[in-house]
């Protein structure tokens, strides 16, 4: 099986800082991976590293076979999808308008939207405001975009956080559909989690390394 | 990059046009300092208007200002931000985008500022007329040049603060400019100067943003 993310003695210093303090850390396509550590563990910023959203500042890295120090973070962006736990939309734009923009920005056809939505139980809401959705209805939007996009890599920061139960069962069936799929899913948690049937890796950090699972 | 700034441009205003920030809360604040300005020189007609193109660009920026505070607000949640990032847009085209958006704004809130400058003023009607070419210039480098500084300071801690401090130094010549050749055209002279200076910036704005916003975006 081939690694999504290879990270060797990875460090991240942001305002001098340091976020990620010499990781190393490899994860193969297609498998599910929980990050799991106490609040400011690193888990986001371990994320962030691997979407290319932090730039590497020290060691080597490699997702989805692109070099992290050559410090073509665009490119590693275009195979990720990301989904936070602050909401990931213009809270001014509609549902419709927010994953049309996201359809043409990546010339996805914009009428696969209707058919994400279905997925994700959330048709009746398409001319809500971003703003005027509930939490977990936010979360599903964010699936409903990651679903247009399929990505390689699933980077989930806290896909749990005030969800309930059907909610949390809802999300563990699409993590393990992506999967299935071919998809890589990290996602973090400061939680331990059951992912029912799934299979899944505990990846565990703490002080901005990891401890275990590497 | 044409169709990332047309994406981004649409989004923009969309956004504006649901949030209504501009009609609601800085346009009636561009007016209300318009006509204070008008009180404070008092009941001299000709006063008045001779002061009115440097009170109109005083108060273009001031909105300009909080614009683009605004348009830079729009994409500063985090998690939009990451979403967003992640979908490779070309930072030329995003950097045109909002820029266009920003100079549409602008233009319609100086369209509404220049009634106020004829009736609050006094400056000729027919004349101002005349001027709007140069104004639309102007306002068009201003927001080229605002979406630079507004994407160099979104991302401190006190962008409300150092927007102003950053920003003030690279609108001045084009402040200058764009009220010497509104007076120009109102009260007699030349102006091709202006013109020609205006000209300058708007190109070198474009090239500037075109060519860096990605590395400001970044950092």
């Amino acid at each position: 099986m081939r690694a999504s993310v290879h990270l060797l003695d990875a460090v991240v210093v942001a305002n001098g800082f340091p976020l990620i303090s010499g990781t190393t850390l490899t994860i193969e396509q297609g498998t599910v991976n929980v990050i799991k550590g106490a609040n400011g563990a690193g888990k986001t910023s371990l994320l962030q590293l691997i979407g290319g959203l932090l730039p590497l500042s020290n060691g080597e890295g490699n997702v989805a076979g692109i070099d992290l120090s050559r410090n073509d973070r665009r490119e590693v962006r275009r195979h990720v999808g990301w989904l936070g736990h602050e909401g990931s939309f213009y809270e001014d734009l509609t549902v419709r308008e927010n994953l049309t923009f996201a359809c043409e920005a990546l010339s996805i056809n914009p009428e696969l939207i209707r058919s994400a939505l279905e997925r994700v139980e959330l048709n009746h809401r398409i001319d809500t405001r971003a703003k005027d959705l509930s939490a977990g209805q936010r979360r599903r939007v964010g699936i409903a975009w990651l679903l247009l996009r399929r990505p390689e890599i699933w980077l989930l920061d806290e896909p749990y956080a005030s969800v309930d139960s059907a909610g949390r069962e809802f999300l563990e069936n699409i993590i393990g559909d992506a999967a299935k799929a071919g998809a890589t899913v990290i996602l973090s948690s400061h939680d331990d989690l059951k992912l029912g049937k799934q299979k899944f890796r505990t990846i565990t950090m703490a002080g901005g390394r990891v401890m275990s699972g590497s | 990059m044409i169709r990332t700034a047309k994406l981004v441009a649409r989004k923009d205003l969309r956004i504006e046009l649901r949030s209504r920030v501009l009609a609601w809360q800085v346009l009636p604040f561009g007016v209300m300092a318009l006509l204070l300005c008008g009180l404070a020189l008092g009941p001299n007609a000709a006063g008045r208007s001779h002061a009115g193109p440097g009170l109109f660009y005083i108060v273009v920026t001031l909105m300009a200002l909080l614009m683009i505070n605004r348009s830079q607000a729009i994409e500063s949640n985090k998690g939009t931000k990451a979403s967003v990032a992640t979908l490779g847009l070309d930072p030329a085209g995003v950097f045109l985008g909002k820029a266009a958006a920003l100079t549409l704004e602008m233009w319609f809130a100086s369209g509404v500022l220049l009634v106020g400058t004829v009736l609050f003023l006094h400056v000729d009607r027919a004349k101002t007329l005349v001027a709007t070419p140069s104004i639309a210039v102007t306002i068009a480098a201003l927001s080229l040049a605002g979406t630079l500084y507004g994407a160099l300071t979104s991302s401190q801690n006190s962008t409300v603060t150092l927007l102003p401090i950053l920003a003030l130094p690279a609108f001045a010549p084009l402040l200058i400019a764009g009220e010497r050749s509104y007076s120009a055209e109102v009260y007699g002279g030349g102006s091709q100067v202006w013109w020609s200076l205006l000209l300058i910036a708007l190109v070198a704005y474009t090239s500037i943003g075109v060519l860096l916003y990605g590395v400001m975006e970044e950092s």
